[in-house]
């Protein structure tokens, strides 16, 4: 009995940390920000969302904790809920007696019409009952058979992405006559989701996802039952689909959604080579950013028809000497930190990237770079008189050349190169007594990384026309390594993953862009809880992680050495 | 020629002399032990055979050729093989991909299935274990494999930094009838031990270290019969 006091004691203080968390997000301003984009019209905005989504947790965190029947799982939820929904009332109660916002600005009147469903002071027992009622869900989210939790949640989540996204979706769908219109009348009004649309939605997706759940086997079995040649030729058209769907996506999704792409493909670009450094080789680097924009710097040098254009020469003749100039570049930014390990390469490698910046910056360099005023007048590319001129164009440059970078990554960590590198970073010193020639398996980590990145850079540069040092700051170097974090270290599709969420989501959803980096390190902090080895894990990280843990085996060594690092 | 000569070693960490002029001789086909207390020199020795460290002063010779001032990578690919201190094994990886990460050297496929095949004949524990990652291994067979990643450069020499260390006595028997084997299938071996009595049994010879020093060296049995050596290592 004692013991089970003390679980439901854990059970109310873990639903008030989630209050903590909603509190939080009112205060610095999310709740009210993001309530600006409406999901459901008449009935959900995001802002609103994302208090749900804290309750919903607190229930879900709380039930799934402890053993008990039912009844206990659901009880945990609705205590936890409670407290979530306690914290935020307490916060409307405090709100009502004490001016905040001489501290708080955005606590303002706005936010607790939100809170307290309208009501001020009054709402709070209604927000606690609304928490309780949202743990309960959460609770029972999470007694759900998989069977049933799975085309649920599947439902949602397209609901609530087709809600978030109507406008961009309602721009892809426009037009007076035709499939696409009759798809956006079907679903959306002219000034978004509606609760009908909504729910057409839900239940759609709902039955899509379970009939796909029950057929899967059948479809599967059906499949592996073909000959070889009829399965390879099923891969390959699925492979052409889904190569179709990327290639209309800039003419179908607008200049915006082609900004936000071309976006990503740059961040994927530098992600790929980042992932080479730290993911494949263990070298850890938060000076990343000084590739790209060198880079950047030489396409701009070569191409620039403006005052600091040295040779006019044409993007295509450019991009090549831009590449072997960042893999040179990469070589000696690796001689000085070859001996260095740890946490000093983190320091020393964060100094390099500040260095290119300030160089670029600098008045004695400004004859050649352009100092602040930077490189203007860099030429878009063309080919035999088609100009790559805007986003939606530039975004199959980035496409191709993520593909093919890509795909050199892969060949190169299947090769001996990798493995070398492999044995690097799993532990130097014996990589070193194994035969492994460090100084050359380092420097070519970091020239070829820096190669890929100074892709980016390239196309990066054509793309603005113009390029300045405040563009090469060290954010970007950070966005980068969360990226490959969220993604997944190692991985290449982790890559691409990393970036649609760090830097695509983001970018559409520009209310946002405020919390950014609040954003980053709570997905960075819940990645880390909840998927440490990211999104889309690489092959070895996956093994390590997902291992049972043998019965009386030996777990002492590297294994707990890496654990605690 | 000795196979393997070190020719009065000066090693220093920093201001530290780690080995204050070692010479140590071993022949083709020997199992030579080293044995000393706990900071004698031990770890250092093998780490500058192997290029890890370098020697202030003195040479190393490998076949006559002096190799003290060559990089580790070199001096693998010219036959020493080390599996160093405490079974540093690479613990993310497969046994599979441990062992192939010892040939990582070696250029020769077929040459490499053998060997494989041949560490696998000599501990079908890891056999047994080829895809588990190394790092759920038992101690007794993590020690097993980094013998055999070792072993997977096909060295001439093979230096081993106190096999035995954390393994239960019958283990620690197992392993060094092992390493017999693997000296009679012609590998010569260099073995650091804390544990004489079993490192004696094996060896035709030994070195005894004293804070960078040798204090002692000569036949197996002689050495099991010194009175010093009896008390400091033998326990009587
Ligand atoms: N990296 C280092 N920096 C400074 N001193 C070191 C370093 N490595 C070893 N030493 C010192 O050098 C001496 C010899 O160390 P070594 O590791 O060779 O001993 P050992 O004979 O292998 O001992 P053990 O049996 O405990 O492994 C010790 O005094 C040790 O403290
Ligand atoms: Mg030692």
């Amino acid at each position: 009995m004692r013991s089970d006091r003390g679980s439901w004691g854990r059970v109310i203080s873990g639903g008030l940390i989630f209050g903590a968390a909603a509190v939080f997000v009112s205060l610095v301003g999310m709740v009210e920000a993001l309530g600006v984009r409406v999901i459901v019209i008449g009935v959900i905005d995001f802002g609103r969302l994302l208090l749900l989504l804290i309750g919903l947790g607190a229930g879900y965190q709380a039930a799934r904790r402890g053993g008990g029947g039912v009844v206990i799982a659901l009880l945990r939820g609705l205590l936890a809920g409670a407290a979530t929904g306690a914290g935020l009332a307490a916060l409307l109660v405090l709100g009502s007696e004490v001016n905040l916002r001489g501290m708080f600005i955005n606590a303002s009147p706005a936010l607790f019409e939100i809170i307290s469903f309208g009501r001020g002071a009054a709402g709070v027992p209604l927000v606690v009952a609304a928490g309780a009622v949202v743990g309960v869900l959460g609770a029972a989210a999470t007694l759900l058979p998989g069977t049933v939790r799975g085309p649920l949640g599947a439902g949602v989540t397209a609901t609530i992405v087709i809600g978030l996204f109507q406008e961009l979706l309602q721009i892809i769908l426009q037009g007076e006559e035709g499939v696409r219109a009759a798809i956006r009348q079907l679903i959306f009004v002219p000034e978004g989701l509606p609760p009908r649309g909504a729910l057409e939605v839900f239940v759609v997706v709902l039955v899509a996802s379970a009939l796909w759940r029950s057929r899967r086997p059948v479809v599967r079995g059906w499949i592996s039952k073909r000959p070889p040649r009829t399965q390879r030729l099923l891969r390959l058209l699925g492979l052409l689909l889904a190569v179709a769907v990327v290639l209309v996506l800039p003419a179908a999704g607008g200049l915006f959604v082609s900004q936000v792409l071309v976006l990503v493909g740059l961040y994927t670009l530098m992600g790929l080579g980042l992932n080479l450094e730290v993911g494949f080789a263990g070298l850890l680097d938060l000076g990343f950013v000084a590739f790209f924009a060198i880079g950047a710097y030489t396409v701009g040098l070569l191409t620039s028809t403006g005052q600091y254009g040295v040779a006019h020469w044409s993007f295509w003749a450019a991009v090549p000497v831009a590449l072997v100039v960042s893999l040179i570049a990469g070589f000696l930014f690796g001689l000085p930190i070859l001996r260095i390990r740890g946490d000093y390469l983190a320091i020393a490698t964060l100094g390099f990237g500040e260095i290119i910046r300030l160089l670029a910056l600098s008045d004695a360099l400004r004859p050649w770079f352009g100092g602040s005023q930077g490189i203007l007048a860099v030429p878009k590319p063309n080919i035999g008189g088609f100009e790559f001129s805007g986003p939606m164009q530039i975004f199959y440059i980035t496409l191709v050349s993520s593909a093919f970078i890509a795909f050199v990554a892969a060949r190169l960590r299947d090769s001996r190169l990798g493995r070398a590198w492999m044995a690097m970073r799993e532990d130097e010193d014996v990589a070193e007594a194994m035969g492994i020639n460090l100084i050359n398996v380092k420097l070519l980590a970091y020239g070829i990384g820096g190669a890929f990145a100074g892709m980016g850079g390239a196309i990066f540069a054509a793309l603005l026309g113009s390029i300045f040092p405040h563009s090469f700051n060290l954010l970007i170097s950070i966005n980068v390594l969360a990226l490959i974090i969220v993604g997944g270290m190692g991985s290449l599709p982790g890559v691409v993953v990393g970036s649609l969420f760090l830097v695509g989501l983001p970018e559409l959803l520009r209310e946002f862009s405020d919390f950014r980096f609040l954003v980053y390190g709570a997905a960075l902090i819940i990645m880390m809880q909840v998927k440490p080895a990211g999104l889309w894990p690489a092959a070895a990280v996956r093994r390590e992680l997902l291992k049972e843990e043998p019965v009386g085996a030996v777990t002492e060594g590297p294994v707990a050495e890496r654990a605690e690092a | 020629m000795a196979l393997l000569e070190l020719e009065n070693v000066h090693v220093y960490y920093g201001n530290i002399h780690a080995l204050k002029g070692i010479s140590i001789q071993v022949e083709e086909g020997e199992v030579v032990a080293m044995l000393g207390a706990n900071g004698a020199g031990k770890t250092t020795t093998l780490r500058t055979i192997s290029g890890l460290l370098r020697p202030r002063e003195g040479r190393v010779h490998l076949r006559g050729e002096s190799i003290d001032t060559m990089p580790p990578h070199v001096i693998v690919h010219k036959g020493v093989g080390h599996a160093p201190e405490g079974r540093r094994i690479f613990a993310r990886l497969t046994v599979e991909e441990n062992l192939m990460m010892g040939a990582y050297a070696r250029a020769d496929p077929h040459g490499i299935k053998e060997d494989l095949d041949r560490v696998f004949a000599l501990f079908p524990r890891l056999k047994e274990r080829i895809s588990q990652v190394a790092g759920t291994l038992s101690g007794g067979e993590q020690q097993m494999l980094a013998i055999g990643r070792a072993l997977m450069a096909r060295p001439r020499i093979l230096l081993l930094d106190e096999p035995s260390m954390g393994l239960a006595p019958v283990l620690v028997e197992q392993i060094f009838e092992t390493l017999k084997t693997i000296n009679t299938q012609g590998t010569t071996i260099l073995l650091v031990e804390q544990n004489a009595y079993m490192a004696l049994t094996i060896a035709a010879r030994g070195y005894v270290l004293q804070t960078g020093e040798i204090a002692l060296s000569g036949k197996a049995a002689e050495l099991q019969a010194n009175e010093e050596v009896r008390r400091a290592y033998l326990g009587g």
